[in-house]
């Protein structure tokens, strides 16, 4: 598609304008502190119709009638929410003039993945030139999407332009008392992608928050909501492989995912927050609500790769409901240092014939704590169930851990369920192998941990498959004695 | 206190008691609210008026209950009924080996030292139904084997209820020790003969010293009225070995606790069961294998299956040390279906902080494989047998280590009645 400079100059004209919007809003942050005010306004600020702030009104009530769960098998000292400040406009300032500023070990980082001088500016936070790449891109995309009667953009701003879609599915996946922080999110929720593709349409590109500007410090409470139409299909891409020094302490996301009949919904993430220094220090705490309902014939399928953050605790999950649903989840979870991820997810067959397929691929190095968590649940209804999970640990020295808490509930006759798990260490002989081939040790570990989670690397797309895999050599780095 | 009104309240085993009391108190029992209790609600239990004391003592005829016994060898024999000892059906013995009673064990000053050093030093102190027992507990099974002896047959551990209460709860209480090189197999059994409301909550604890071999059958195919909740704790030095198999084919509800903890080197742990179950069944196997030192090995392997409204519920957990490294652990457990009403729970669980294990866990639920059906029925196997056939080969490999052949015959013979068959050859 031809894309000159006049139409882009348009484009930046009207971002412009958007962006007035925001900057009178910049100066002020709230004050910290939780309650129902707050809640008010938050959505004063985003403009919401009333059905909104009811709605987060609501969650607000429940979630101050709720207790913060204890049962995942991390440790941390839990955040004091009433210290935590619920609404800051953009940071539109930039951090940095320029790259030089930039903390080197960051840039090496950068490097190594292979992303360009632009992105890295913009990842880093540094003052960009506005045609940027990605700047291009993305209204570029917006257009083709257009076409395809595809919509594709923040969640705000589909409350405003696409109520009725908004009011008829956002928490009919994850109502708002689904659990302490869903609740928590439902009530101060500041901004999220939304996404809608319409029947029978097959989404031509990669959705991807990764290209997006305005998706820039969306902020700690991220709400994402992926509508699939009957017969469509949308590949969606989360994150970044680039390590994000996000100063927020606690990030409580919510993502629903609709696959309605005949649809399938491919969700990738990848998971780069700050995981804390090497002594375990600091780092994002990543609580995350992501859940998908299939209806009839539909298809999603979570692939996640986490490398980040200080504490993880996450399980994307699929409600099978319709007949001959399919649900799967890829994962590779790598823990180093003293990060500690539960991870896992949640199958649920209600529908006949449903499938649902697990493999999760877990690395503990350093000091880390892994636990794979998950749930296979066969309704009595749902004759002919078939799930097939599995789970691999794979530990690289003696002070972690690895865990497997599967639970797998079944109610009818029909299903067949296997699960299988297995942890063990690099082998002594696959190294000495490589060595004897002459590849150092470093790079023989990269090789072989690259071929135990190839199974899920290669669920990703291409282009996030390559950088996945060089972010598993750096997360690993050092790691090796 | 009443129950201790002719204990010496001196006695050290009074200050035992008196924790445990307390550690019940506080934690009352488990609801389904507890983890380790999320699939099994004692509800329907807790409800229930039991007597802890019955009145009376009865007698049993050993006619009337000599199918309980594996009553094709000669076996030292440990019976109580109604939670008291039978001496009149037991056969015990102080020839060499201890095979006697618990209470005698607390009491008589010959056996302190021993009692010392090991009662209640394996059990948990924190589990709320373990206390219980411990607290109220007043009779069992004593078994005390010194360094390189064997006694010359089996034990059987069996407790009959005759329960003229309205409901029966009973607390046996089990210490089985085999020392160094010492040689033991025990065959244990609940039985209840009453139409009443029986529960059981037994608390066993096994120390095998180095070199020493356990081998301990548990036989649970009790009335629907009977509910039992076993716990099983073992201590285990180096190169020991000890096996536990638990068969289920009956009760109202089932729970074992199966604690093992290896204290020390190259020790061999095996825990097996094959559970049938039908009607209302309930029957909750929850292990834990705690490998605290290097170079050990446990292999747990329990099948089951399931019919009418019968529940099932697995919890296997392998916990490796930071230190325990080069242990191989393998928990698999295999469950079908085959009713519509019935349901499995399972949970098989791994806590590894050592990166040189082999760890390993599979879990399948599934069918009988409808080829291999048909391959029977054409060979003119009728379509019910061909499927006990089935169910029995799929059950067989948990019976291949029973090494009491009498024993494997007996439980081949339990397992096809339960299928309903008679397969015309002598299981």
């Amino acid at each position: 598609m031809a894309y000159t400079e006049e139409e882009l100059k348009k484009e930046l004209e009207t971002k412009e304008y958007e962006y007035g919007f925001y900057t009178d809003i910049e100066s002020d942050t709230f004050p910290v502190g939780l309650n129902e005010d707050i809640v008010v306004a938050i959505s004063k600020k985003k403009s919401e119709p009333k059905w909104m702030t009811d709605w987060r009104l609501e969650a607000f009530r429940h979630w101050q009638a709720m207790e913060e769960p204890e049962w995942a098998n991390v440790t941390y000292a839990k955040p004091d929410f009433q210290a935590i400040s619920y609404y800051s406009a953009p940071n539109s300032k930039p951090k940095y003039e320029s790259l030089d500023e930039v903390d080197p070990e960051l840039l090496d980082t950068f490097k190594k993945l292979g992303i360009s001088l632009d992105e890295q500016k913009k990842l880093a936070g540094v003052a960009v030139d506005i045609v940027m790449d990605s700047v291009s891109v993305a209204t570029t995309f917006k257009k083709t999407l257009a076409e395809k009667g595809i919509i594709f953009c923040s969640i705000s701003e589909a409350i405003k332009e696409h109520p009725e879609l908004v009011k008829k599915y956002i928490g009919s996946v994850v109502p708002q008392k689904d659990n302490f922080y869903a609740a928590l999110n439902s009530a101060v929720f500041s901004d999220g992608s939304f996404c809608y593709i319409p029947k029978g349409v097959r989404c031509p590109m990669e959705l991807s928050t990764y290209f997006r500007i305005n998706q820039a410090g969306t902020g700690q409470f991220e709400r994402t909501l992926v509508i699939a139409d009957e017969g469509s299909y949308v590949s969606y891409l989360e994150g970044c492989t680039a390590p994000s020094r996000d100063e927020n302490q606690l990030h409580a996301a919510v993502v629903e995912l609709i696959a309605l009949d005949d649809a399938e919904i491919k969700y990738s993430t990848v998971q780069n927050w700050f995981p804390g220094d090497k002594e375990g220090k600091g780092g994002v705490f990543n609580f995350v609500t992501k859940r998908g309902i299939c209806e009839k014939n539909a298809k999603i399928s979570w692939t996640q790769v986490e490398t980040g953050s200080a504490v993880t605790w996450k399980y994307p999950s699929c409600i099978l409901k319709g007949d001959n649903a399919i649900g799967e989840f890829y994962s590779i979870a790598v823990t180093n240092n003293y990060q500690q991820a539960d991870t896992g997810t949640k199958m649920v067959h209600l529908g006949k014939n449903t499938r649902s397929t697990i493999i999760s691929k877990g690395i503990s190095a350093g000091k880390s704590q892994n636990s794979y968590r998950g749930l296979v649940q066969v309704n009595s209804r749902a004759e002919n169930a078939r799930n097939f999970s599995q789970c691999d640990s794979l530990l690289m020295g003696n002070a972690c851990g690895a865990h497997t808490f599967p639970y797998i509930e079944v109610k009818n006759k029909t299903a067949q369920i296997e699960h299988e798990a297995t942890t063990s260490k690099i082998g002594e002989d696959q190294i000495f192998y490589c060595n004897q081939r002459g590849i150092d040790t470093e790079k023989a570990i990269a090789l072989i941990v690259n071929g135990f989670s190839k199974e899920v690397l290669n669920k990703l797309p291409m282009e996030f498959a390559v950088e996945a895999q060089k972010l598993l050599e750096i997360s690993l780095e050092g790691s090796v004695g | 206190m009443a129950f201790e009104n002719n204990v010496d309240i001196d006695h050290p085993i009074h200050d035992v008691r008196t924790e445990a009391i307390k550690n019940f108190e506080e934690k009352g029992f488990p609801s389904k609210k507890d983890e380790a209790w999320k699939y099994t609600s004692l509800n329907s239990l807790r409800n229930t008026d039991f007597s802890i004391f019955p009145k009376e003592a009865n007698a049993l005829e050993y006619k009337d209950v000599k199918k309980y016994f594996l009553h094709e060898i000669d076996t030292y024999k440990i019976v109580f009924i109604d939670g008291i000892y039978s001496s009149f059906l037991s056969e015990t013995t102080h020839d060499g080996v201890d095979i006697c009673l618990m209470s005698s064990a607390l009491t008589k000053p010959m056996y302190k030292q021993v009692m010392d050093v090991y009662f209640n030093k394996a059990a948990s102190k924190d589990e709320s139904l373990t206390s219980l027992n411990t607290a109220f507990s007043r009779e069992g099974a004593y078994i005390y084997i010194p360094k390189n002896k064997m006694p010359k047959k089996p034990v059987e551990i069996i407790h009959f209820a005759t329960g003229n209460e309205a409901s029966l709860l009973l607390q046996p209480r089990n210490l089985i020790i085999a020392e160094e090189n010492a040689e033991l197999q025990v065959i244990e059994r609940h039985q209840s003969l009453t139409a009443n409301e029986v529960l059981t909550n037994s608390v066993t604890e096994i120390f095998a010293a180095k070199n020493a071999i356990v081998d301990y059958y548990k036989v649970q195919n009790d009335s629907s009225k009977a509910s039992l909740i076993d716990n099983t704790y073992i201590q285990q030095k180096d190169t020991s070995v000890v096996k536990v198999h638990t068969f289920s084919f009956g009760g109202k509800l089932t729970r074992n606790n199966l604690n093992f903890y290896q204290n020390g080197q190259h020790i061999d742990s095996t825990m097996k069961g094959v559970t049938i179950l039908g009607e209302k069944q309930h029957v909750d196997h929850h292990t834990l294998v705690h490998h605290i030192e290097p170079n050990c090995e446990s292999h747990q392997d329990y099948k089951g299956i399931y019919g009418e409204n019968a529940t099932g519920v697995f919890n296997g957990k392998i916990v490796v040390d930071k230190i325990a490294q080069k242990t191989n652990a393998f928990q698999q457990n295999n469950n079908i279906l085959v009713s519509d009403k019935a349901t499995i729970n399972t949970k098989p669980q791994l806590e590894i902080f050592a990166d040189d294990v082999k760890c390993s866990h599979g879990c399948t639920i599934g069918q009988l494989d409808e080829d291999a059906l048909f391959y029977l029925q054409s060979r003119g196997i009728p379509q019910k047998e061909a499927r006990a056939l089935m169910m029995y080969a799929f059950a067989n490999n948990v019976l291949e280590s029973v090494r009491i052949p009498e024993l494997k015959t007996r439980i081949n013979k339990l397992i096809a009645k339960k299928l309903g068959v008679n397969l015309g050859f002598d299981l």
